[in-house]
């Protein structure tokens, strides 16, 4: 397939996870963030801000804005409409290769956007929306595209990024170490119910930490969102079976989850801060990789004369 | 339209009441304890308020938040304007209603053993053996884990002078709490305004501290038990609630017919085979719990649930036979039992109540039926109550006949104008009376009272009724707290930079960078 389109879908994948990752955190900390005295607010807005990977554009930095920054800003990858904005553009680019049905749920996405109030109630119904638009998208994506090379790429993209997300998620918990962030951080991750029924009495951050980070079953968790990734990578790439690797991005992914899959630690929370720094910098070193094996990287696109 | 506006006529509509308003001083002045709920309405206009009313509507539904009514699954409606209770006042509920537990603990205790409260004069003999809910079944031993009332609802009112009394106790079944807990998440989406400045106490530990007191009451020897819920199934009307609660817990939520007794231990059929189940958080009455005992037709239970509980093989949350501490008759010597069990005086008063057993009040309220509540000493949810002033002459001598021919089985109060809290009605706001149940969970070393409690709602105005099968809905309930202790949020941070670093990763590999070098 061409890399232009396969890049495309790799980014798809990438886009619509980060406005569903986005809408998670947003949600669950912005009722927290309510419940904080103006000043402090600010402060952990700032925070929250910070750990997506964003840094405020002026002194004056409130929730104002960081609903503008997180959700609205359509000039942003980082916010929800930004990054489903940039899903749809790719999608527009390879309409002829994406089904119909996937084409069409990322189209009223991105015509839905305007359509809530900007206030904080307003956008607590938006992550809700958002929420389920992009598991229509996921579910569509699934069910009306072959499982083939453009699909593992779009599915690739989805893995690494969700692995991402959860990391971010895992650090709000420094945004936010006030009692119950436990909690927070499994219903970001829709794993509360999931967490409960498998850990019983076991409560606490660790253990939250440990499921986010490690659980072998639970499709959010970060061992599973790279292994997932690596399942990919494997597809794509069938002629490495048997010894060793030819590609740079299943390196990377494949040392960090197995890494992290037999860490043994008797102390993870006072870890945690270098396991969420060490597996975004995986996926983004794995990105790159990735573009530089399968996508048209600008200065290759020289003109090479003819051969006298 | 403004909140003058959708407060216009409230001062006149609560002069009307004579009742205690929980949110207005006298002249309209706004508590102090409201002063932020005061201010987040004030920058609501009527279409803000409704449309936040629907969408909290719409997520109740959505989410499943619903009571049966005649048949059909209808929101449980959540009023937006929450209950507050200031810090002063709720340490005082907390003491009342703990307090109140222990003694009905020690109650239950001693009329399923020696009587001595019997024996001692306390309380006439008569008066327990024949309340509907003494169960001999369960007389003789003492439960696994020791507890009786593991989760009890005390329900409080207001009266018109702003004093706090029980109206009830509830140590059988009491539900209500899912409200509890799904209030507060509605609420904090659908009026933020008013949380920021004000530190609201939560109440999302408590499934926490429910399966922590269940845990810790199980049979002795069991060193990681198996905790279940026991719903009578999907057309029970608090299912709702049985499904929160065995969800947020993280256990089973089984019916009768997923139980096997044997050799007085308790078994669930699983997939993985038989699994021994060690407490049981029953939420089915007793009368259905076990057909070897009680009624021989019921399908709901599981036979020979009380000999394993009997034995020791298994704890029963709350206790069989726990009815005979709700009869009403009994409620009436509750505070004598305070002051037996505990030598304490009662923190919170009872509502004055009327024994008909003796000569004297009964004639004094047979001559008063039209100005006095009398309610079946057995019945819950509203039901039976007479209230005098809005019954019919026919209605009034029917209830006559019945409490002569029976009056072991009615008690008579004053009718009590319960206090009211601005309720939304239609495009303002309306005094409405609302009641309190707070709910108690005792682990056997300690009672944890849960800040706040249900806050039940009548919604027709000048109605008494709270109840939602009779047109009730609920508040979300706030305790503020001004302790000395820090609130959580307020503490120190450990900034991520500041922390302490721990290098546990290898180091990184510069493989890609060496491949490029070579090739160079």
């Amino acid at each position: 397939m061409l890399s232009r389109i396969a890049e495309s879908l790799f980014w798809i994948g990438r886009y619509v996870e980060r406005a569903d990752g986005t809408a998670r955190i947003l949600d669950v900390h912005l009722e927290r963030l309510n419940h904080l005295p103006t000043e402090e607010r600010d402060n952990v807005a700032r925070e929250l801000l910070a750990v997506m990977g964003a840094r405020p554009e002026s002194d004056e930095f409130g929730l104002e804005e960081l609903l503008h920054a997180l959700a609205y800003d359509k000039q942003s990858a980082t916010s929800i409409a930004g990054s489903l904005g940039a899903a749809r553009e790719n999608a527009r680019r390879a309409r002829e290769t994406v089904s119909s049905g996937l084409w069409e749920s990322l189209n009223t996405t991105y015509y839905g956007l305007n359509q809530h109030r900007k206030d904080v109630v307003g956008t607590y119904r938006f992550c809700h929306w958002v929420l389920e638009r992009t598991a229509m998208v996921s579910g569509l994506a699934d069910t009306t595209v072959s499982h083939d090379d453009s699909w593992l790429f779009l599915a690739l993209g989805r893995s690494l990024e969700r692995a991402d997300m959860t990391a971010r998620m895992l650090s709000t918990r420094d945004v936010l170490s006030a009692g119950m962030s436990w909690v927070n951080m499994l219903r970001c991750a829709g794993a509360y119910e999931s967490f409960l029924r498998t850990r019983r009495a076991a409560f606490g951050d660790q253990h939250a930490a440990e499921f986010l980070l490690l659980d072998r079953l639970f499709p959010r968790s970060i061992v599973y969102a790279l292994r997932d990734a690596d399942d990919c990578l494997a597809k794509l790439d069938p002629s490495a079976q048997r010894v060793g690797f030819i590609n740079d991005a299943r390196r990377i992914v494949g040392q960090a989850r197995t890494f992290l899959e037999f860490h043994r630690t008797d102390d993870l929370m006072s870890e945690l801060p270098e396991h969420m720094e060490r597996v975004q910098k995986a996926v983004s070193q794995a990105s790159d990789a990735i573009s530089r094996k399968y996508f048209n990287q600008a200065d290759e696109l020289a003109w090479v004369g003819e051969v006298s | 339209m403004t909140m003058s506006d959708l407060f216009q006529d409230y001062s006149e509509a609560a002069g009307r009441s004579g009742a205690y308003d929980e949110m207005f001083a006298p002249g309209q002045l706004a508590r102090k304890s409201y002063g932020q709920v005061a201010g987040a309405l004030r920058e609501l206009s009527l279409a803000d308020v409704t449309a936040r009313a629907d969408s909290m509507a719409r997520t109740f539904l959505d989410r499943g938040v619903t009571f049966d009514f005649a048949g059909e699954e209808r929101p449980f409606p959540l009023d937006i304007v929450p209950r507050v209770i200031p810090a002063d006042e709720w340490s005082v509920l907390e003491r009342g209603v703990a307090q109140r537990v222990r003694a009905l603990e020690a109650f239950l205790n001693d009329v399923y053993d020696k009587m001595t409260v019997v024996t001692d004069g306390v309380i006439p003999r008569q008066l327990v053996t024949t309340s509907a809910h003494f169960h001999r079944q369960v007389h003789g031993f003492e439960p696994a884990g020791g507890v009786r009332v593991h989760i009890s609802g005390i329900d409080v009112v207001r009266d018109a002078a702003g004093t706090f009394r029980v109206l009830e106790d509830n140590v059988r079944v009491p539900s209500g709490v899912s409200y509890v807990l799904e209030n507060r998440r509605a609420m904090a989406k659908g009026l933020p305004e008013a949380f920021g400045q004000q530190l609201i106490r939560p109440v999302e530990e408590y499934p926490r501290r429910l399966l922590s007191a269940l845990r810790k009451t199980a049979p002795s020897g069991v060193d990681d038990p198996t905790v279940v819920v026991l719903t009578p199934g999907v057309f029970n009307s608090a299912y709702f609630e049985h499904t929160l609660l065995a969800g947020l817990m993280g256990v089973e939520l089984v019916e009768g017919r997923d139980l096997i007794c044997r050799g007085n231990r308790v078994y669930m059929r699983t997939t993985a085979g038989e699994q021994r189940v060690d407490v049981i958080y029953k939420r089915i009455d007793d009368d259905f719990l076990d057909p070897l005992q009680f009624r021989a037709d019921s399908m709901l239970g599981c036979p020979g649930l009380v000999n394993a509980a009997r034995a020791g093989g298994v704890t029963i949350a709350n206790a069989v036979g726990n009815g005979v501490a709700d009869d009403k008759l009994v409620y009436s010597y509750v505070p004598d039992l305070i002051r037996y069990y505990l030598s304490e005086e009662p923190v919170i008063a009872n509502v004055d109540t009327f024994r008909l057993e003796e000569k004297e009040a009964r004639e004094h309220v047979l001559d008063r039926l039209d100005e006095l509540v009398v309610k079946p000493v057995d019945g819950s949810g509203g039901k039976g109550l007479v209230i005098g002033p809005d019954a019919t002459k026919d209605e009034l001598e029917a209830l006559r006949k019945r409490v002569i021919a029976d009056p072991r089985g009615w008690i008579a109060q004053p009718v009590l104008q319960l206090s009211t809290v601005p309720t939304l009605s239609g495009d303002k706001f309306g005094p409405r009376h609302v009641d309190l149940r707070p709910f108690a969970v005792n682990d056997g070393d300690d009672v944890w009272v849960l800040p706040g409690g249900l806050t039940r709602v009548a919604l027709k105005e000048g109605s008494l009724i709270v109840n939602s099968s009779q047109g009730g809905g609920s508040k979300d309930t706030w305790v503020l707290s001004d302790s000395p202790e820090v609130p959580v949020e307020l503490l120190p941070r450990p900034s991520i930079t500041v922390r302490e670093r721990v290098s546990v990763w290898p180091v990184e590999s510069n493989w890609r960078d060496r491949q490029t070098e070579q090739q160079q």
